[in-house]
């Protein structure tokens, strides 16, 4: 999502935006207040806001449309003061999803979709075929749930036709509050893969907020953890906020696991690949041997005619001189390929207690090696730590609350 | 021993016919008059919270009133015209309409009423077309015990009304003042009858206007 240009999105910036209730409205359970925010959202990026309840996520969120109305600083949308627009106008150029979704239950799914166009007076024709595409877009069969009720929907099912209802009218801004919270974490994980999808296209500029660390640092091109009182505590790319939390809440906040977390931020074709030492059956041990000498290894990586790997030599284990046989080779070491997280590539490697493991391509042929010393190497890379301009100029424009950051650890 | 006069019954349907259409009339009139006032009271207790208390202690002083009571108060005023039948009448409506219309309205799940908002539904579309729709349930169910109690009343309402708009309560009373069994038998078990077509019409109408209701559940 690096390369997401934001052509057709709109910027979102917060200008020392602050939300106060009066005495009478806390003691009711008001949301959480807002202190002096100030925050832009480049334009075609997720901005996640993360903190716990009361925080004022959701207040901040709910401003950017105007459900609640700020006690003072001005929100601009694509360059322009939201306060004076029509408020009815401004909401239906906005996507807007929610935890519990809001569908209409008097309304059919197709019907529910094409609320927006409804309001925007989109004739008949054009509703019809605009909600058919965006039930294909989210992965719903038009025929099988156009005239659905959304009772008859899956919570899963539900918070899709939440997405397409959002998308409907092709907002460029999208405001999403724990859109994926109310469903079981295996359905949540296929929605967020299927999201960061359709953003890589789409491009919107949004606003997520969501009381989960990991979601945030998932769909995030920019984490702001904000913290009680409604300040932030530290913005920055989600590698940013793992490796160098600015403060002992962000620390904690992001969990003693931080580090794991980050690991799921890269994939296997992040990192340098080690080459493997190949062999086929038939060569001579003693070809393997300088071969494996010559990568400090003291093993070869047996494979096909087609470089597909069958298992690992142990040199020092052959109980033979002659030529190296199938039957040598231990197939055990995971196969990895270049878009599995490092997260889950070295789990595998934990579970199995290897220390390498084979990189293959589409074709099951052997790319490399990923070794826990390239991970562990990667880790302290600077490179890991790149940021895209446009969330880095955002980043370095927040102003956060709390102390200096500790040295890291 | 009753005995009831069927000949009597079949050579004067033409006159059952008359007074079951006045019948329906002061229920239909009443219902309609009652509903726009209850609708408005309840549209107002959305913007106004406050007004609940007071409106339904209003309401409900007015259905403590007896209706024979009520009656009279009134035929100094409108004297013995229709008014005086329908101004009872749809005050007796009003308490039970507008309570089950604030609940109705009340029952929209705030999630609704806030992705409504979000999508930039203006306040009165989104009240015609997301919380009135959603509120049918409740206001049907209002509706039908206020039109079966109306029907009931309506009986007598025959006392002022004569035969100009007795209704079948005419039959009741024109069958006590001569002794008549057959007269009164028929007022009493055709408004029932009335009562029990009507509120199965309702239901009938309340099961075409949401058809969500009955949508089969599947999924997870």
């Amino acid at each position: 999502m690096d390369d997401a240009n934001g052509a057709g999105a709109a910027t979102i910036e917060f200008e020392h935006v602050s939300k106060h209730y009066d005495a009478a409205t806390l003691k009711s359970g008001a949301p959480g207040a807002v202190d002096d925010l100030s925050l832009t959202v480049p334009a075609g990026r997720i901005c996640v806001l993360v903190g716990p309840s009361g925080c004022g996520k959701t207040t901040t969120l709910k401003m950017a449309n105007r459900l609640i109305e700020p006690t003072e600083g001005r929100i601009l949308i694509d360059g322009v003061d939201i306060a004076g627009q029509d408020v009815t106008e401004l909401r239906r150029g906005i996507g807007y999803v929610i935890q519990q979704v809001g569908l209409f239950p008097h309304q059919g799914i197709a019907e529910n979709i094409s609320t927006v166009p409804r309001l925007l007076g989109w004739d008949k024709q054009r509703q019809r075929a605009r909600a058919d595409e965006l039930l294909s877009l989210v992965g719903l069969e038009p025929g099988k749930y156009r005239e659905r009720y959304p009772s008859q929907l899956s919570g899963g099912e539900r918070q899709r036709v939440g997405v397409a209802r959002a998308l409907a009218a092709d907002p460029p801004v999208m405001l999403m509050d724990e859109p994926f919270g109310a469903v079981d974490p295996i359905v949540r994980e296929r929605l967020q893969n299927e999201f960061l999808r359709l953003q890589e296209d789409l491009a919107k500029t949004i606003l997520f907020v969501t009381h989960d660390i990991d979601e945030a640092v998932k769909m995030g091109d920019l984490v702001v953890v904000m913290q009680l009182g409604g300040k932030i505590a530290q913005a920055g790319a989600p590698a940013e906020l793992l490796a160098e939390p600015a403060t002992d809440y962000v620390a904690r906040f992001v969990g003693a696991d931080r580090g794991l977390k980050r690991l799921s931020l890269y994939r296997v074709g992040d990192i340098e690949l080690a080459q493997a030492p190949l062999a086929r059956a038939g060569e001579s041990t003693a070809a393997l041997r300088e071969r494996a000498q010559a990568v400090d290894l003291d093993f070869v990586l047996l494979t096909d005619d087609a470089d597909r790997p069958i298992g690992w030599v142990e040199l020092a284990d052959l109980q033979h001189d002659g030529a190296v046989q199938e039957a040598d080779a231990d197939p055990t070491s995971p196969l990895l390929d270049r878009r599995t997280t490092l997260k889950d590539a070295t789990s595998r490697l934990l579970d199995e207690e290897v220390r390498n493991g084979v990189v293959v391509d589409r074709a099951g042929r052997v790319e490399g090696l990923l070794t826990l010393r390239a991970v562990m190497d990667w880790m302290q890379d600077e490179r890991s730590l790149d940021v895209p301009e446009d969330i880095a100029e955002a980043v370095s424009a927040v102003v956060t609350e709390g102390q200096p950051a500790p040295p890291p650890a | 021993m009753i005995e009831i006069r069927w000949d009597w019954i079949a050579n004067h349907l033409d006159d059952v016919a008359e007074k079951t259409w006045q019948h329906l009339q002061l229920l239909v009139i009443p219902m309609v008059a009652g509903f726009i006032i209850a609708f408005a009271l309840a549209v107002l207790a959305l913007r106004r919270p406050g007004s609940v208390g007071p409106v339904t202690a209003v309401t409900g002083l007015l259905y403590t009133i007896p209706s024979l009571a009520a009656f009279a108060v009134l035929i100094p005023i409108t004297g013995l015209s229709l008014m005086t039948a329908i101004i009872p009448l749809t005050t007796y409506t009003l308490l039970i309409l507008y309570v089950n219309t604030v609940a109705g309205l009340r029952s929209v799940p705030p999630e609704v009423n806030e992705a409504a908002d979000a999508m930039g539904y203006t306040r009165s579309s989104r009240l015609w077309h997301v919380q009135l729709p959603l509120a049918i349930p409740l206001i049907m169910a209002g509706v039908r015990v206020a039109a079966v109690t109306t029907i009931g009343l309506v009986t007598v309402a025959a006392i002022i009304g004569g035969n100009r708009f007795g209704g079948l309560g005419q039959f009741i009373t024109e069958g006590l003042q001569t002794d008549f069994d057959t007269k009164i038998y028929l007022g009493a078990v055709g408004s029932v009858i009335l009562a029990f077509v009507v509120d199965g019409a309702l239901v009938a109408l309340q099961r075409a206007l949401t058809p969500w209701t009955r949508a089969r559940t599947e999924g997870s």
